[in-house]
């Protein structure tokens, strides 16, 4: 029944460890997937309404998820200088059909299990949190079995062997996102934000159909050839994408394609519209979907087959592709957004959508660990943040999200809560040394450090904006007198929070009312205390500043690119691809040289680094030097290829990346990492704290001395209220989809070709009936009764039979029309045939 | 071989034993309706034993294989024999309307539509069981015909006579039009019987021979086959009977209707005209497939259009066969599985929609959209079931849609040789741009219908105005044991073939391969 794992490594290489854990990483989804159905089907019938399964499910999955990672660690650490470390592959046949099949299965590797561990310890921790947020709401159970179920699609989607078992797991989760979205469906808002949620990243799902269509046909027979597997392997299409092979048009095709489905996904401009208004369910559900796993989906999707977007897209190609504009985009656009926010929830999804801009534009930009090393921080401070939000509103605010109305002052009463938003708010800030910190600016950095300089100012301007943002919305909540019903005005019911009349209904929230203020629970605070904690620490997995021996996510995650299989060594130095040894800057082909002569120097720590001048190795020292400058960027494949050849020669491995391997495969793309500076560090540092002096100076001005310059400028000034304006109305985006996309399409143009199918389609069949209907009465008056009548006197019989078989046509009977048509048609085809004998 | 002929009596029993059962009804008084409906059940029961044990009979291993092949002198004059066997393709369409016959027939327990005499009713669809499973395993076209025109009567009556306000109008256009289309097939099957020297009508005789005809001839009897075909699946633009059809009939009709009746259409395509006319078929793909990527946006934007729960599911028919038509037109073996994984799958879960709306109206004597609302507060189980079939239809990965869908798509990218891949590329654009639009009716159609409060109209009757509990029918309940009973097969389904799609791909696969193969595509 299982095919044998194919793992198997080249001949050259140890033998790389496994281990149960992650031999058998598959059953991670499928236990909340039962967990799932059990709830739905017993749920309610348990003492905890079936949220204890969803709980218990979940901690088995992170235990799981954890015990395979630890095993991954140490099949790393068990690979040899150098050597490719394949992911574990186990694969079971799902289905065939013409000639292709399909499997189903994992893909373990440092990636998928960065994500899975994240993804299954925040769905603990946000489970946890929900028994207490949603205690006695009227569809707990659902809430569960759909977190849950949520929960067992991402992970399918993470281990994903495939891209159709990558879509099942996309689609689950869009799904679920669209049930806990609308969870409160009762609200009409609530509804419609679900439905948009849905619809947005179903749109932009065409591209996933159509992006995994094209390349898998383009790809199947190279993958079948070279590596036995179809051409919807992650694996496989990884491979191909580099090998040389796949031909300009498909590839880029196949790219941007897939790209417009991570667009709608991760909330990238100009799909990301859904994400703020989802905001519309319960808290929990935000912090899970919205900041750490669902709009993470896009992000993932671009590493996980970065090969493709790395060759389709060009990365290191010029000083621009559509990931990097399309991600620096959304950093400015979404942090602008921020700032009009009233709603605390609100200014997280922008956030949020920021923040996945800036791992898009260093995926763009070829900062892949990077990237995916902010994924890992971002959803531990922005669950914290979202959790301390929903703590707010559950015991801080009567259930309201409204930061301006019905905050201030709450670091009074809410010391955890507060304590735990502004370290994370200081992490997301990126300021040193949490975890932000070490995954943001090193995203900049390396943006800067390829060639994008534009998005490195962008990515630092996102910086600024960021501090400021989330320093006003720090202030409006925590700081500052206490407003609204804090102040015990319960001036407006509608204010509140639409799910809470849902929720109070069930007694469970009323008795907040009567108090003021105060601390949620240990189930809320723990869980808070946690993420803060990990928002701190989680920086110090990949500590660029201190050091190599601190950089682990780099050694266990990011896939080495070497060359697997035979290499024809004559071959390796020949370059082709885009860049040839004749177009290289002169000084790079002198390094080249020098390299070379360096062949026996065993390479230190770096895998493939030659651009890392902290590195202790020798070669890297041969190569600091001639860093640094302007030349910095402009280093050449060549160079890298060379120091392969002199550092690994043992096992036969060369770098992948803009070119083709003779022989053997790639299976990533060799990135490029920035040498960190303390000086660029310090830049980014102070830009932060500008940012939270100045705002915090502004929010003072504005909201509690309500005096100064700043106060009501976007109303004295045209131009800034016309800024203003534009950004309360979210760009006008919404106005384009809602009022002019969809409902151009659901009424005018629907009710168009309604209108054409039952008025001219529809006319040309009532038509033809009713002109049947007609010949035929004209025929029984004119040629029946005069013609043929006139006939029937001369010769008797013949008219009688006639007349009785045309007769009846007149009376409306079905079966006479049908006969009339029936032989209609018949003559009329016998004619066509005739005609064409 | 031998072992196959042994068995050669189970077709033609699972085939007439309905009309065994209708023979009996002859007999019982109409006013013993209990007895009626219990014999009726029970000849459905007893066809689908049959059914179960062709099922188990069937040998796997050649599914691309005529097995259970019966052949016997039929009409000598004109050389038409009696001729049947089911293949991969035919023994899941075949099975399932055996299937559909017996949910109906259950849910048609305590659900006869107005105006009752459930004895004329169950003896139709005994009848009609008879042509559908009929039309699945004839090889000669004239006994397929036959088979084809059989089915049109009872629908015919069904419609006409149980059918909703504008039944009349409806029962005709859906007679006409299908009457219109059968008599151009009918000169379609006359010229390829004489273009292949009037020896026989048999299938597997005309695949063998087809091929030799002259391609423009071949060409022109495609057109007659085509619009036979089109007018059932149904085609842009020849689908306008089909909301008008489903509209007025009964729920049993409707679902009869989509499970299989569609089906014949598409089948005939697979079965028939693109096996003995493969030159013509590469020269018709790029145009079926034209109307096939037409119907998906245009039946999306019927339903858009519409306020009437039924007439949209009716439409969504439309653009859901539009996907079976696309894999088609692609004529590879990959595009046709889809085609056949599509055509079970609109039928388990369509099918099931139409269940779903003949209980919506029964609770709220009502259809129109704008006035359901909360129905998962109201009737939770069925809010969900709607729920879920959405999802299904919309072609959630994991359920069964899905999988008549993607591949559909996915086959579009690489049509078989001598197709255009420019337009066929153009095509697969368009049809994914279609699952957009089909989960925006269908998502729109559960926001507004199961979603919200529920509408006072329907909530009040309890307590408010007591005067108004004549009927018997004030009380909105959820889903009955008896609707439970007859759904729940098609919801498991669903999801079986949903998670297990290897189940039929298996049985289709190889015939649809041995199709595929007669003309090298």
């Amino acid at each position: 029944m299982f095919a044998a794992p194919q793992a198997a490594a080249e001949t050259a290489a140890v033998a790389l460890k496994s281990g149960w854990f992650l031999d058998n990483a598959w059953i991670i989804p499928v236990i909340p997937a039962v967990a799932f159905a059990l709830i739905i089907l017993f749920g309610k019938k348990l003492p905890m309404k079936g949220s204890e399964l969803g709980v218990l499910s979940m901690v088995a999955s992170l235990v799981l998820a954890g015990g395979a990672a630890f095993q991954w660690i140490d099949r790393v650490n068990s690979a040899s200088e150098g050597q490719y470390i394949e992911p574990v592959i186990r694969t079971w046949n799902w289905w065939q059909s013409g000639g292709i099949d399909l499997s189903i299965g994992q893909h373990m590797d440092g990636l998928s299990l960065t994500v899975l561990v994240v993804v299954a310890f925040i769905s603990t921790l946000v489970q946890v949190y929900s028994l207490e947020y949603l205690r006695g709401d009227r569809r707990y159970t659902h809430f569960f079995a759909s977190l849950t179920l949520f929960s067992a699609g991402m992970m399918n989607m993470v281990i994903a062997d495939n891209m159709i078992q990558l879509i099942l797991g996309w689609e689950i989760m869009g799904l679920c996102s669209f049930l806990l979205i609308g969870h409160w469906w009762e609200d009409k808002a609530n509804s419609r934000a679900a439905l948009k949620a849905f619809f947005t990243t179903r749109t932009g799902d065409i591209g996933l159909l159509a992006g995994t269509s094209i390349l898998f046909f383009s790809a199947n027979s190279w993958t079948r050839e070279n590596l036995g597997v179809s051409g919807f392997s992650i694996r496989g299409l990884s491979a191909w994408a580099l090998s040389g092979s796949p031909g300009s048009v498909a590839i880029t095709a196949g790219a941007f394609a897939l790209f417009a489905a991570c667009i709608g996904k991760s909330g990238q401009f100009p799909l990301h519209t859904w994400l703020p208004d989802a905001m519309a369910g319960p808290t929990p559900v935000s912090s899970l979907l919205h900041s750490s796993t669902m709009v993470v989906a896009g992000v993932f999707l671009v590493a996980r087959l970065f090969p493709v977007f790395y060759e389709g897209m060009n990365i290191y190609g010029s000083s621009m592709n559509f990931i990097t504009l399309i991600g620096g985009i959304t950093i400015i656009i979404a942090a602008l957004l921020a700032f009009v926010q009233d709603d605390i929830k609100k200014v997280l999804a922008y956030s949020t959508v920021s923040q996945l801009g800036y791992m898009m534009m260093g995926l763009g930009a070829g900062a892949w660990l990077p990237a995916v090393f902010h994924i890992f921080t971002h959803a531990f401070f922005k669950a914290c943040l979202f959790l301390a939000a929903g703590s707010v509103s559950h015991s801080g605010s009567h259930h309201s999200f409204d930061m301006k109305k019905d905050m201030g002052g709450l670091r009074k009463y809410m010391p955890v809560t507060f304590g735990t938003w502004v370290i994370s708010t200081l992490a997301l800030c990126g300021v040193f040394p949490l975890s932000g910190f070490f995954s943001k600016d090193e995203i900049i950095d390396n943006v800067g450090y390829a060639g994008y300089d534009i998005f490195m100012i962008v990515g630092l301007v996102g910086a600024f904006m960021t501090a400021a943002y989330m320093t006003r919305a720090t202030y409006l909540t925590f700081f500052g007198e206490p407003r609204g019903v804090l102040a015990g005005g319960h001036h407006e019911e509608e204010h509140h929070d639409v799910h809470d009349a849902h929720a109070s209904d069930h007694g469970g929230h009323e008795t907040h009312a009567s108090h003021g203020p105060h601390e949620s629970n240990a189930l809320i605070t723990v869980p808070l205390v946690i993420l803060a904690t990990l928002a701190v620490g989680a920086g110090l997995l990949n500590a660029v500043p201190f050091g190599e021996k601190w950089e682990n996510m780099k050694k266990w995650v990011e896939p080495r690119p070497v060359v697997v299989g035979d290499v024809d060594r004559a071959a390796i130095g020949e370059l082709r691809g885009f860049r040839t040894a004749d177009t290289l800057p002169p000084d790079t082909v002198a390094i080249t040289e020098v390299i070379a002569t360096e062949d026996t120097v065993v390479a230190g720590e770096e895998v493939v680094s030659p651009d890392t001048n902290m590195a202790p190795a020798p070669l890297m020292a041969t190569v600091a030097p001639v860093e640094g400058g302007e030349e910095a960027t402009a280093y050449a494949y060549g160079e890298g290829h060379s120091t392969e050849a002199g550092g690994y020669g043992d096992s036969h491995s060369s770098v992948c990346g803009k070119k083709t391997p003779e022989v053997g495969v790639c299976h990533a793309p060799y990135v490029k990492h920035a040498p960190f500076k303390w000086s660029k560090a310090a830049l980014s540092t102070a830009i932060v704290f500008l940012g939270i002096v100045l705002s915090w100076l502004v929010s003072v001005q504005l909201y509690t001395r309500k005096r100064g310059l700043v106060v009501g400028l976007t109303k004295r000034n045209r131009l800034l209220a016309a800024g203003h304006g534009f950004l309360v109305n979210k760009y006008y985006l919404d106005h384009l989809y809602e009022k002019v996309i969809v409902r151009g399409v659901a009424h005018p143009i629907a009710k168009g070709a309604y209108w054409v199918n039952q008025n001219i389609l529809d006319g040309v069949v009532n038509g033809a009936g009713h002109g049947t209907k007609g010949i035929a009465r004209w025929v029984y008056r004119n040629v029946d009764q005069r013609v043929v009548d006139g006939a029937v006197n001369g010769s008797g019989t013949v008219a009688r039979g006639a007349g009785g078989a045309l007769r009846p046509v007149q009376s409306g009977k079905v079966n006479q029309y049908g006969a009339l048509l029936f032989a209609a048609a018949a003559v009329a085809g016998l004619v066509l045939i005739i005609i064409n004998t | 071989m031998d072992q196959l002929r042994d068995a050669n009596w189970v077709l033609s029993v699972g085939t007439f034993l309905p009309l065994a059962g209708v023979l009996v009804m002859l007999f019982i008084p109409k006013a013993e309706e209990q007895l009626n409906k219990a014999v009726a059940l029970l000849t459905a029961l007893a066809t689908l034993a049959v059914g179960v044990y062709t099922m188990t009979q069937f040998d796997y291993d050649q599914a691309g294989k005529m097995q259970f092949v019966a052949e016997t002198n039929w009409i000598s004059v004109i050389k038409s024999t009696y001729h049947i066997g089911v293949d991969g393709i035919s023994l899941p369409l075949y099975f399932l309307s055996m299937v559909i016959t017996v949910l109906v027939m259950i849910y048609s327990w305590n659900h006869i539509p107005s105006p009752g005499n459930p004895k004329a009713f169950l003896m139709l669809m005994l009848v009609l069981q008879t042509g559908m499973a009929g039309t699945f395993i004839a090889q000669d076209l004239i006994l397929f015909f036959v088979f084809f025109e059989i089915v049109l009567l009872p629908m015919y009556f069904m419609i006409g006579v149980w059918g909703g306000e504008n039944r009349q109008y409806a029962s005709l256009k859906f007679f006409l039009f299908t009457m219109f289309g059968s008599a151009l097939m009918l000169v379609a099957f006359l010229a390829l019987f004489f273009k292949t020297g009037a020896e026989s009508f048999a299938i597997p005789y005309l695949v063998e021979n087809g091929g030799a005809i002259a391609k423009n001839t071949q060409v022109w009897i495609f057109a007659g086959m085509f619009i036979g075909f089109a007018v059932k699946v149904p085609m842009f633009p020849f689908h306008t009977w089909l909301p008008d059809a489903h509209t007025q009939a009964p729920t049993q009709g409707s679902v009869i209707l989509a499970a299989i009746l569609l089906k014949l259409g598409t089948y005939g395509f697979m079965r028939i005209a693109i096996p003995t006319l493969p030159g013509a078929a590469v020269e018709w793909a790029p145009w079926i497939g034209l109307l096939a990527v037409i119907g998906i946006i245009y039946g999306a934007l019927g339903c858009l259009a519409q306020s009437d729960m039924k007439r949209l599911i009716a439409f969504s028919s439309v653009a859901h066969m539009g996907f079976v038509m696309l894999g088609i037109s692609t004529l590879t073996s990959f595009g046709m599985n889809a085609a056949v994984f599509g055509m079970v799958a609109h039928g388990l879960i369509t099918g099931m929609l139409f269940f779903i709306a003949g209980s919506v109206k029964e609770r709220y004597h009502t259809l129109e959209i704008s006035r359901l609302s909360g129905m998962l507060q109201q009737v939770p189980k069925l809010g969900w079931i709607l729920g879920f079939c959405a999802m299904a239809s919309l072609g959630l990965p994991g359920l069964a849609g899905f999988w008549g869908e993607f591949p559909a798509i996915l086959s579009a990218y690489n049509p078989a040789d001598g197709l255009s891949e420019e337009a066929f590329r153009v095509y697969m654009v368009i049809a994914a741009l279609g699952t957009v639009f089909a989960a925006a009716y269908l998502l729109w159609l559960y926001q507004r219908t199961a979603f919200g409060e529920p509408n006072p109209e329907f909530t009040g009757q309890g307590d408010g105005h007591g005067h108004h509990h004549g009927d018997g029918h004030d009380e909105v309940h959820d889903v009955n044991t008896l609707e439970w009973i007859a759904w729940t097969p098609l919801l498991v389904a669903i999801v079986l073939f949903g998670v297990l799609p290897n189940l039929m791909f298996k049985i289709i696969d190889p015939a649809v391969t041995t199709i595929v193969s007669g003309f090298g595509g």
